[in-house]
């Protein structure tokens, strides 16, 4: 199966080095503390942030540290096919717990204890990608929730096939069974905090396709400074300053 | 949602300093390097598929069950694979009873990646009927007993388990042969799962302010610890997957070296994993010993069941043959799951094997009369069987056993069929009566010695 054909065109009419097209909005979500909307491609991800906050359950209470709870869903209208289970499944189990730990460990805990920073992650529409675009959209949220952070956490996928490293894997790439690697940064501190991989891949063009992620998140990190930096411009401007 | 009980055990203040203290001067609390493992032991049940690995303090038993199932509808012709993880609250007072928390998913998905989307099974050869029927896997992984570092832990329990775990042969019949039947393993021998690759997980912890790398943490460091990155690597140098779920950040070059000491593990820990699924006598334990052999006596039992109905005199020279034959049966089995077995431990395999249905023999042959049909019509050599007899109680010794396995090299090699000298019967005769004690309630039951376990049921109403 032929997914980059030998002119280097992918299945959409992307190249190999090319993300998809990324469009982020803040404060879509009336009632919450912070929300976005965050979409790559086809991918669109609405993220909402609650806190800090009183802790709901007594017995989860930290004395020296912010509880951090993070839940993601896949409504039944996101997939091709109707959906069977939209939360509870093990995947989503384990990317809620992927989210949590990712943005617990940029999120400065130690200066709220007591307290409680729910984030909820729902999947609008899913086309490869969901977990990067979850986390990008947590970031955006919890920065128009207000919350103090380390740096921003942005995420992006790249894969492998016919030879080729792939950025940003679209569903179609992502379902032959080649190998998937997410890589979450914090861009400013150059650092990786989440990574992923499944299939099989030999540890030098391992580390072709990580660094490949790597320059897809920075890119993706660029956006939503631009995206942050023109909305505090126009919370300047409502407030008349 | 994530869930944090009252009663979860925390680490106090001091321990955690003198935790991260120590590290400064490479000292980990157990005594251990940042980059050794702990002592792995590696167990098997009586049955196929069981496994049970310690890592430390650490206990997982897995377990492999197959059954026909209707395959999924866009890969008709593969069969499935699942991980169903039990996290019992006896190993972790953090544990619940019930629903798998995240943790316990969280394993299961990293061990199932592992094994499935790197294609370390292969599913085609599970397919019996294209779009109909397919063998359905399933691994269960039960923790004991939480000394940190699940993960890897759990994984080598999987492996051991896959590795020799058989499932029954089945072939199309009935009218169109559309049916499928499914042989019980006393017709036919089960067929071992075909695996193209063991992908071994390696657990680093990231520890202290300055990012200290330790491999396989204790859960007093993962108490600790800021963050955890746990890789699949196979001995070939293909990483399977790899798992860094958020935690603490670091550099992409000490993921790198993570990555390259991690397959150096890796290839440590493929040898030992399949040192204990074949036999091994350097690391000598009498499970490993007795599941091997256990194995062999089923499928001599099942064997002799038809060689009797075929054969109504059988020849001496048959016969040896016929032993010859499933030793190394049974030995090019395990020598597929041996990378690079040399020749010596090949032929160590068979006599050790060899040796036990000898003494197995030994005993079983206390019939009482000679057997008419035996071609040498010499009966049983009593003094023989009573020498035998002996030395089966003091068989654990390795030097014995390395003796009698000179011995055997001899009697093997020549088929001579009778040696004064040699405390244990001869080849020939043993198998001549084994053949023949198979439907008779024998003396063994009573004499019941120390290793021996209980016979299968199933094996019970055959010789009945």
């Amino acid at each position: 199966m032929e997914y980059v054909n030998p002119e280097g065109i992918r299945e959409d009419g992307r190249r190999p080095l090319e993300m998809r097209h990324l469009h982020a909005e803040i404060g879509t979500v009336a009632r919450a503390d912070g929300s976005a909307v965050f979409e790559m491609g086809n991918t669109k991800v609405i993220a909402a942030v609650y806190g800090p906050r009183e802790v709901q359950n007594r017995s989860q209470q930290l004395n020296d540290q912010a509880l951090v709870r993070c839940e993601y869903t896949m409504p039944n209208f996101s997939t091709g096919d109707r959906m069977r289970k939209p939360k509870g499944d093990r995947r989503s189990t384990e990317i809620s717990l992927v989210i949590r730990q990712t943005m617990e460990a940029c999120i400065l805990t130690h200066l709220m204890p007591r307290s409680q920073i729910d984030i909820f992650v729902q999947v609008l529409s899913a086309d490869g990608g969901t977990r990067s675009a979850c986390i990008n959209a947590a970031t955006l949220a919890l920065a128009d929730a207000g919350i103090p952070m380390r740096d921003l956490v942005t995420s992006c996928s790249a894969g492998y096939l016919n030879s080729t490293p792939l950025l940003d894997l679209s569903y179609f790439e992502d379902s032959a069974g080649g190998p998937d690697v997410t890589v979450g940064i914090l861009p400013k501190l150059d650092k990786v905090t989440l990574l992923q991989m499944d299939a099989r891949l030999p540890i030098d063009i391992f580390e072709n396709v990580v660094q490949l992620a790597t320059e897809g998140c920075k890119a993706v990190a660029n956006y939503i400074h631009e995206v942050l930096l023109e909305n505090t411009k126009q919370l300047e401007y409502r407030r008349g300053l | 949602m994530e869930q944090r009980l009252a009663n979860t055990w925390q680490m106090t203040v001091n321990e955690k300093k003198f935790i991260e203290t120590a590290l400064l001067s490479d000292l980990r609390v157990d005594g251990r390097r940042p980059f050794d493992y702990r002592r792995l032991i590696i167990k098997f049940g009586r049955e196929d598929g069981l496994s049970e690995v310690q890592l430390g303090h650490t206990h997982v038993m897995g377990f492999v069950t197959s059954q026909l199932v209707q395959p999924y509808r866009d890969r008709p012709n593969e069969g499935t694979l699942a991980i169903f993880t039990e996290f019992s609250p006896m190993a972790d007072p953090s544990f619940e009873a019930g629903r798998p928390g995240e943790s316990a998913v969280e394993l299961g998905r990293i061990i199932d990646r592992g094994l499935r989307e790197s294609r370390a099974i292969d599913t085609e050869s599970l397919c019996v009927v294209a779009g109909k029927f397919v063998w359905a896997i399933r691994i269960d992984l039960h923790i004991l007993d939480n000394g940190g570092n699940l993960v890897d832990a759990a994984n080598i329990a999987a492996l051991a388990a896959l590795s020799t775990f058989r499932r029954p042969e089945c072939s199309l019949g009935g009218k169109d042969a559309q049916e499928v039947i499914v042989h019980p393993p006393e017709t036919r021998e089960p067929l071992p799962l075909i695996i193209h690759h063991l992908p071994i997980a390696v657990t680093f912890a990231f520890l202290g302010k300055d990012n200290i790398v330790v491999v396989d943490p204790t859960h007093y460091e993962e108490a600790v610890m800021g963050g955890r990155m746990t890789a699949t690597v196979n001995m070939n140098g293909d990483v399977c997957a790899i798992q860094k779920a958020g935690g603490v950040g670091v550099m992409h070059s000490v993921i790198m070296q993570c990555l390259r000491i991690a397959s150096v593990k890796a290839a440590d820990m493929t040898t030992k994993i399949k040192n204990a699924v074949s036999t091994s006598l350097y690391a000598y334990s009498p499970q490993v010993e007795s599941y091997k052999t256990e194995r062999s006596q089923r499928m001599i039992k099942r064997h002799t069941s038809t060689a009797a109905v075929d054969v109504s005199e059988p020849s001496h020279k048959e016969i040896n043959v016929l032993l010859r034959h499933h030793l190394e049966r049974s030995t090019i089995r395990s020598g597929e799951l041996i990378a690079s077995s040399s020749n010596a431990m090949e032929i160590e395999t068979q006599l050790s094997e060899q040796d036990e249905k000898q003494r197995d023999g030994g005993a079983r042959t206390f019939i009482g009369g000679p057997s008419n049909w035996d071609p040498l019509s010499k009966g049983v050599d009593s003094d023989a069987l009573k020498v035998s007899l002996a030395s089966r109680g003091a068989v654990r010794a390795n030097t014995k056993l390395e003796e009698s396995k000179i011995e055997n090299l001899d009697v093997f090699e020549q088929s001579h069929p009778l040696a004064d000298v040699n405390p244990v019967p001869p080849l020939h005769e043993v198998a001549a009566i084994d053949l023949q004690t198979k439907g008779e309630r024998t003396l063994k039951d009573a004499v019941k010695p120390k290793h021996k376990r209980k016979k299968k049921p199933s094996s019970k109403t055959d010789a009945s």
